[in-house]
């Protein structure tokens, strides 16, 4: 069981400053070597799950108040979030946050202190610029003024540099372009296949997220309603209508027929 | 207009210039690391020119030991501040955190005063005092040397934050600590690091004005000055504190020398108030909102 299952979060409820509920008795699991999908609207507590996963929620006020979270087979509770990161869980987090005054190249050498104490070769930075050409060329520009997309392959960069064994990807889409957005997830199903890195990716954009996920998960507000294989998702009335966008016989809807959304959604309480 | 009297005023001027740049830079690395606004930096280098006056006069140490035994104490002052006041504040309001470090300040003060006495003490000569003449102007060897010293210092220092993995990891923290420690950098030992290095440069700083002014248990006032300068500079500039401490070190010297020494304060703070009102990040800050 926890041989398979690389991180297994079990009915975990998380409260932000002792007060404000965001999860409520959520349960998951990530297996070795799968990318696993997780969708929901906004506000759902999908970054905040990721974030309870990382160790990252004290710095908000949050914490982890029932449940276990364990990586590797090992619970996480007491481990540091830096620390987390040297056993090989990164984070990349949403509106992916890099050094925008560091250049390219010492965002990258941030990432290195993830090795410390991991006994691994000094890593060669090629690998990253190997999957993204682009931050090759502006590796001694300020990270700062990368585009979007570049930033995002950065974020992307830095976890590789830390030979993880799980990467939470925590929306890659966010204000990128369609195209871009198509660019950037054909690397990361490239990157879970050739580098055999298991992810846990938390996407407001469904179609894209579940095209390259082999297993999804779909919350609202704090707890999971529907879970399953990708193909299983895909075939699901109302995945395909409310997350996909398509009606009943596949083709596109018609936004005169939303109004029936609420009285159709039949998972809500 | 005597252009000579000029130049060595302005020799002068940049000499203790460069110091209150020394003890800026510390302050700033504690700023910028970890938001904590150290006022107790004044006593730091106090500190320092006390240990150093103690090891040199009382225990006979040669200066070569005596200044790195200042520079030692002032780092395991450093740690141990850090470890038992502000760690235990993290997360409380940064006025608490502030607070602190006033406390701090008072409490190294005093205990100053309960071991080496009120009196006023000269540190035992320990640099070479051969005059040094810049074309015709005279400068104070003294002044000449503390300035050659803090200049190294803040070149070796700028140059270890630009080019090294330490260096990186510190303007990480400074930068997005939630980032920082997502990549695995150790944000506490950061903070923690920090604090050991700044209050090393402290102590060290205050050897150097020690040796120039005397020490005695009010130095701390010195603090007063550096604060001036950060924030002219701009609480988080490495290069501002530099800019700054020089440009409070000249306008002291010359408003010391032509409205006499009751106006330097009045001038200072003059300048401050200008450049707030211009500036308000200071000369090289970061525009963020900080509430204080």
């Amino acid at each position: 069981m926890a041989a398979q299952n690389l991180l297994e979060i079990d009915n975990v409820e998380v409260v932000y400053s002792r007060t404000i509920q965001v999860l409520r008795g959520l349960s998951l699991v990530v297996p070795k070597g799968r990318i696993v999908a997780l969708l929901g609207s906004n506000g759902a507590g999908k970054s905040t799950l990721l974030k309870a996963a990382s160790n990252l929620l004290a710095i908000e006020d949050g914490a982890v108040t029932s449940g276990t979270i364990r990586f590797q087979g090992q619970d996480i509770a007491p481990l540091a979030p830096h620390m987390l990161v040297r056993q090989g869980l990164f984070h990349v987090m949403e509106g992916r946050r890099i050094f925008e005054d560091l250049t390219v190249e010492e965002n990258l050498i941030a990432s290195t202190f993830a090795l410390a104490g991991r006994g691994l070769p000094a890593p060669s930075f090629d690998l990253v610029y190997a999957y993204f050409p682009a931050l090759h060329e502006r590796r001694r520009g300020l990270a700062g003024y990368l585009s979007g997309g570049e930033q995002q392959m950065l974020a992307i960069g830095r976890a590789l540099i830390a030979q993880p064994s799980l990467i939470l990807l925590d929306e890659p889409s966010l204000g990128l372009a369609p195209k871009l957005v198509e660019e950037i997830f054909t690397i990361i199903a490239r990157i879970n296949a050739e580098q055999g890195v298991s992810m846990l990716l938390v996407e407001q954009n469904a179609a894209v997220a579940l095209a390259v996920a082999h297993e999804g998960y779909i919350m609202e507000t704090g707890k999971l309603v529907i879970e399953g294989p990708v193909e299983k998702l895909v075939r699901d009335q109302d995945v395909r209508e409310f997350y996909l966008g398509l009606g009943g016989a596949g083709g596109a809807k018609s936004y005169r027929d939303v109004k029936h959304y609420k009285r159709r959604k039949r998972w809500l309480s | 207009m005597d252009w000579l009297f000029l130049a060595e005023v302005l020799l002068a001027g940049l000499g203790a210039g460069s110091l209150y740049a020394l003890a800026g830079v510390a302050f700033v690395l504690i700023y910028k690391a970890t938001r904590v606004i150290n006022l107790a930096i004044g006593e730091i280098l106090m500190l320092g020119g006390y240990v150093f006056f103690g090891a040199a006069a009382a225990w006979h140490l040669p200066a070569w030991i005596a200044l790195p035994v200042a520079i030692v104490a002032g780092a395991l002052v450093g740690a141990v501040v850090e470890r038992l006041l502000i760690r235990p504040m993290l997360g409380e309001s940064p006025i608490s955190v502030f607070m602190v470090t006033i406390g701090l300040g008072s409490i190294l003060a005093g205990a100053v005063q309960v071991i080496w006495g009120a009196d006023p003490l000269r540190l035992p000569e320990f640099m070479p005092n051969t005059p040094i003449f810049i074309g015709d102007a005279y400068l104070a060897p003294k002044v000449a040397y503390g300035f050659v010293a803090a200049m190294l210092i803040i070149v070796a220092f700028a140059l270890a934050l630009r080019f090294t993995r330490s260096g990186v990891a510190l303007q990480a923290t400074a930068a997005d600590q939630g980032a920082a420690y997502s990549v695995g950098i150790n944000v506490s030992r950061v903070f923690s690091l920090s604090w050991i290095v700044a209050c090393a440069i402290a102590a060290g700083a205050g050897v150097l004005v020690g040796a120039i002014g005397g020490i005695s248990p009010t130095m701390g006032i010195f603090g007063l000055s550096v604060l001036v300068v950060v924030i002219v500079g701009g609480l988080d500039s490495m290069l501002g504190a530099l800019v700054g401490g020089l440009l409070i070190g000249i306008v002291e010297a010359f408003s010391g020398t032509f409205l006499g020494g009751e106006y330097k304060f009045l001038i200072t703070f003059s300048v401050l108030i200008v450049v707030l009102m211009l500036r308000p990040y200071g000369l090289f800050g970061r525009h963020e909102i900080e509430r204080l």
